[in-house]
């Protein structure tokens, strides 16, 4: 048996940087209910006293003032979202946990948080009593149709925003060449320009700009309370280098956010103010991500470089503390379904490096390799790091990633910058906004600073085939859930049956675009993100809120599953049922419904001797591109509420696995409950040529017309050994890059291995596998979800 | 229209030539190498086999066979009588679990070079191509010089991976058509050659100073066997030979695996290497590699350091 590939302790890193990871590896994950107690007093007093705004804001400052501040041993970025590192804070307003939950919390084996009893007591006596049935969530379920909640329980879609806000937000650059104050100048300049005799929305734009500038000074004060401190500690440091450098966090957070950053230390302590405040108002999907941390910091490192503050050594070991701090910030944690469809403690930062810049020229330098080295050598769950790889970036960038790659962590992953800048464009991005944005979370595209682009919720497409063959009904429940498209019984061909699922998937998609219209609404007007709305292009001059179409940019996404499962399952219907005639719809129904029960040989008749989805067989591809076209036709394009649009992504997360475990056996062989195929990759098995022909496939859905899709490949070490193994890798992503491929990500690890770590976790506590679109800890996954990633094909080659 | 009969094309083929490639596998060879890999690739003939494994008994293809020539019982699986079997395949077709599969298609020009096509993106960005193998691809001389000659039209890298044991018109007419070949050099004393291949080795030889001649890259391959041809004199001897010639060749030194024991199974042949041989270790091998070495061969094998960089050759 080989030993473990990745370990806790890495060599090359100082000793700084080794007891920091450590610690952070090994501190366990508590929840920490101060965040609800201090949300909770300033509610009860003070609601409804001031607007919505207002009330936010003012709650975010009252938190501020109060929480418990963390400075640790050794630490040179500070500050934490809880009272210490991977103590996670909850958001009552949200969704409030009952008691029930957060025992169950405490006690699950998987991705566990440890509750104290005393923070289950101040949820029980304070959070509980005032948040019941007042929550977003409260409100929203109470706020949905019937249908809606028919389609919701029946698998056919999730959602979003039932317990965490709009977000999938990503900074710009804007923030390192001027400070808060400097914002706040400009939010009172667009407060005097409000018209107040002639504008209707004048009233709401005050309370948002007024909310805004108190938002801006909570920030301030925090920095401040850390600077104060710092000094303290400073004081009673007997250590003379420590004390010099919490002499010098005082001055950083003196200076920061109020001011602009002076320096690279200054750079990244202001980043880490901004992530800090996004994060703790509200509980945004995707966390906050830095983006093009490389093009924003390159200025102060070379700045640095040149006057002598800065080597590439002591670069590099700030750049590894800021690292750690995104690994102190795990996911909150949440309840029901979609505590299934993902459940990790990983938050979905995911740091872009390369790509072009504003202008269109390479955008890689000396830091993109700098942070691959940093992603290398940290290697901890948070944050996640990709590549954005143009065809102006060297290929020296995209080797030096292979390498990152080939050491199994499933980061960075790799992404097309030309095709990301060519889908915004087409969605109406200026190209230079397209330029400065790039991918966050899996793999959805967005304007970086200057687009709310909230992923919506996930989209069971074969479950619309399920719906579509049981004539409108749900077969697991016996429930009508869809219109009578017809018996399928009676369709005389191919068409019948697709226009029948047409015919669905307009009817669930209606539904849930007409679900998430409502939601949207409810946080534009109820739940104001207003200190990321200081961030984002131009919610200020436009007095409007992120949640409130204030961003230049409004885009709404339905994240599409099963692909894979569908193609195989219509490819297979045609084949057998509709050209060779071996057997008739109607007793493949029946069939189905028995889960292939006494019908083995059929069930391998279907696997195995139909033309599948990721072998390049046009036959098969051309259903995939029909049923795409479908999807496309019918999400991209329609309007939301906040002045945008509904586009198209093809991401699972792990929701695949969920899906599956509502859905009957499917026509591709599949059994009842088994996992759908992931992102745009091939079911898991079906693609029996190897990575050309998976790629060839994949690429012949028309990506550029969505905002993300995800492709997942798995590799064995050998294939990927020496340089030559490196250089077949990085010309396998150009020629999918050539071909508009949009994202590939890589597994690379042995099936025994795998195996190996499922019997014996305590050996394997830091193996990192890719997941979906984020790379997990593969010990804290589920076993069908371990078992699935074992199950997908390894590219073996020759 | 030429058809060739092929065994099997493999995309993503990294270690037969420069960059990403397709191998395509053409059937029948004249060697019975006992370390084979490819057992089914030596008769020129179409062959089954039947995975015991993966049957689910359901008889499908006893029911298909137009000739009786199946059975099967529950305690030794299928059996096949050959005598009867007319090779139409339609067991294999009716087979839903892959248990009983053909091996050996026959195909035209056209429809291998169509495969071929696929992966040309991959080809463009990684200086890859296509390699034929086999079996022994120069056995269908007419066929396999056709595709290097299409493929070529194409603009694509062509190499072939020969045992060097044909007709020397077969393989020099192939040097017109391909930029690289993949030469096996298995044993420099006839006696033994023919004892562990079942052919003289004076052919092979001639016909690479023959094509060292053309100015076509070759790259020597030399499978290094334990108790078979890995002593000392056979590397000093195979060298010697291979530095003399108009231009040295470079050469790759490939390890026993014996990872094909189970493939023998399958096809129901008797095991034609002992059990008990082992894999070359790294060491073993760079000790083959050194009259290599010492006549300035560029000489590699896997796990040695020059399996880093990239090779010279390509």
């Amino acid at each position: 048996m080989n030993p473990p590939t990745q370990t806790a302790e890495t060599p090359a890193i100082t000793e700084r940087i080794a007891r920091l990871r450590q610690q952070s590896f090994e501190a366990p994950v508590t929840l920490s209910s101060e965040r609800a107690v201090l949300i909770t007093e300033y509610y009860a007093k003070h609601h409804a006293k001031d607007s919505i705004p207002v009330t936010r804001a003012k709650a975010l400052a009252y938190l501020y003032r109060h929480k418990t501040l963390y400075i640790g041993d050794g630490e040179l970025i500070v500050g934490e979202r809880g009272p210490k590192p991977k103590a996670v804070p909850t958001y009552p307003e949200l969704t409030c946990h009952t008691a029930e939950d957060l025992r169950i919390l405490n006690q699950r084996p998987m991705t566990r948080y440890l509750v104290d009893d005393a923070d289950i007591e101040a949820y029980e006596q304070k959070v509980i009593p005032f948040w019941q049935g007042r929550t977003m969530r409260d409100r929203i379920f109470a706020g949905l149709s019937a249908e809606w909640n028919d389609a919701y329980e029946a698998g056919v879609f999730t959602e979003f925003m039932e317990q965490r806000a709009p977000g999938h937000t990503t900074l710009d650059g804007k923030f390192y060449d001027k400070g808060l104050n400097s914002f706040k100048r400009d939010i009172q300049q667009a407060l005097d320009a409000i018209d107040f005799v002639a504008d209707p929305e004048a009233s709401a734009k005050r309370e948002e700009l007024s909310a805004m500038l108190i938002a801006c000074d909570a920030v301030i004060d925090f920095a401040r309370r850390h600077a104060e401190l710092a000094e303290q500690l400073a004081e009673e440091c007997d250590n003379n280098a420590r004390r010099g450098e919490l002499e010098r966090i005082a001055e950083v957070c003196r200076r920061v956010p109020a001011e602009p950053p002076r320096d690279f230390h200054e750079a990244l302590q202001m980043y880490w103010f901004m992530h800090l405040g996004t994060i703790t108002e509200l509980n945004g999907w995707d966390a906050m991500n830095p983006g093009h941390l490389d093009r924003h910091l390159i200025g102060f490192y070379e700045q640095g470089l040149a006057d002598g503050s800065l080597t590439r050594e002591s670069a590099k070991e700030l750049l590894s503390c800021f690292w750690i701090k995104f690994n102190n910030h795990p996911a909150p944690p949440k309840v029901g379904v979609t505590a299934e469809e993902s459940g990790t403690y990983n938050d979905f930062t995911n740091i872009n490096l390369g790509g072009l810049l504003a202008d269109g020229r390479d955008g890689v330098n000396e830091l993109s390799y700098l942070m691959l080295e940093v992603m290398d050598e940290v290697h901890l769950l948070q944050p996640q790091g990709n590549i954005q790889l143009s065809r102006k970036n060297p290929d020296s960038f995209l080797k030096a990633a292979c390498r990152v790659i080939r050491n199994g962590y499933g980061y960075p992953s790799v992404f097309n910058a030309d095709g990301v800048v060519e889908q915004m464009v087409r969605c109406g991005k200026t190209i230079e906004d397209a330029r400065a944005g790039g991918t966050s979370g899996c793999v959805e595209t967005g304007a970086f600073g200057k687009e709310a682009y909230v992923l919506t919720g996930y989209f069971n497409t074969p479950k619309v085939l399920e719906v579509t063959l049981n004539n409108g009904v749900d077969p697991r429940t016996g429930k009508r859930i869809g219109p009578a498209t017809g018996d399928p019984a009676t369709f005389d061909t191919f068409d019948d049956l697709f226009a029948a699922f047409e015919k669905q998937l307009k009817h669930f998609v209606e539904i849930k675009v007409a679900g998430n219209q409502f939601i949207e609404q409810m946080y534009a007007k109820s739940m104001p993100a207003v200190f990321l709305s200081v961030l984002i292009d131009d919610c200020i001059q436009k007095g409007r809120d992120y949640n409130d179409g204030g961003p230049r940019y409004n885009t709404s996404f339905i994240q599409c599953v099963g692909i894979g499962t569908i193609t195989d399952s219509l490819s297979a219907i045609k084949t057998h049922v509709y050209e060779n005639g071996a057997i008739a719809l109607g007793e493949l129904v029946d069939a189905l419904g028995n889960d292939f029960a006494d019908h083995e040989p059929l069930r391998l008749t279907l696997a195995n001797k139909t033309p599948r989805y990721g072998n390049d067989l046009d036959e098969a591809d051309a259903i995939m591109q029909r049923v795409f076209d479908a999807l496309h036709a019918e999400i991209d394009g329609r309007p939301n509420t906040r002045g945008g649009k509904y586009h198209v992504d093809m991401l699972p997360t792990t929701c695949h696995i969920y899906f599956g475990s509502v859905l009957g056996a499917s026509a591709d062989g599949r059994k009842a409950s088994e996992p759908v195929s992931e992102g745009i990759s091939p079911v898991q098995g079906a693609d029996r040529h190897g990575p050309t022909a998976v790629v060839n496939s994949a690429a012949k859905m028309d990506q550029l017309r969505t905002c993300g899709t995800l492709l997942n490949m798995k590799f064995l070490p050998s294939v990927l050994a020496g340089e030559d193994g490196i250089t077949h890798l990085a010309s396998l992503v150009r020629a999918y890059f050539r071909m508009d491929g949009h994202h590939m990500q890589f597994n690379v690890c042995d099936a025994n291995t795998l195996r190996d770590a499922q019997s014996h976790p305590e050996r394997y506590r830091h193996l990192i596998v890719r997941v979906a679109g984020y790379s997990d800890y593969f010990c804290d996954l589920s076993v069908e979800l371990q078992n699935e990633i074992i199950a997908r094909t390894a590219q073996e080659s020759v | 229209m030429h058809t060739g009969r092929v065994f099997d094309i493999k995309r993503y083929a990294v270690h037969d030539g420069p960059g990403i490639r397709t191998t395509v596998f053409l059937k029948g060879c004249p060697l019975r190498c006992a370390w084979c890999h490819n057992p089914e690739s030596q008769s020129p003939d179409i062959e089954f086999q039947w995975r015991g494994d993966s049957c689910i008994a359901c008889d499908l293809c006893v029911d298909a066979c137009p000739s009786d020539a199946l059975q099967r019982n529950d305690a030794v699986g299928q059996q096949r009588n050959l005598e009867r079997c007319i090779r139409c395949l339609s067991c294999a077709e009716a087979c839903p679990s892959h248990a009983t599969e053909a091996i050996g298609r026959d195909m035209t020009v056209d429809e291998v070079l169509a495969e071929v096509c696929r992966d040309a993106a991959f080809y463009d960005e990684s200086g890859g191509g296509v390699t034929l193998s086999g079996g022994e691809p120069l056995v269908q001389s007419e066929f396999a010089i056709e595709l290097l000659r299409r493929c070529g039209e194409r603009g694509l890298h062509r190499a072939v991976d020969t045992c060097g044991c044909v007709p020397s018109e077969s393989l020099l007419r192939a040097a017109e058509h391909a930029e690289l070949f993949l030469y096996d050099v298995k044993h420099m004393d006839d006696e033994a050659h023919r004892k562990a291949t079942g052919a003289t080795n004076r052919l092979i030889l001639d016909n690479l100073v023959a094509l060292a001649g053309t100015g076509a890259g070759v790259e020597v391959r030399v499978p290094v066997i334990p108790g078979v041809n890995d002593d000392h004199d056979n590397a000093r001897a195979t060298a010697r030979f291979l530095a003399g010639l108009d231009r040295p060749p470079s050469v790759r030194l490939l390890a026993y695996h014996p990872m094909a024991r189970s493939k023998y199974l399958r096809l129901d042949l008797s095991q034609p290497m002992p059990g008990d041989v082992h894999t070359p270790t790294a060491a073993e091998l760079a000790k083959f590699a050194e009259p290599f070495v010492n006549r300035s061969l560029n000489v590699t094998y896997h796990g040695d350091r020059s399996d880093e960089p990239a090779h010279a050759n390509r």
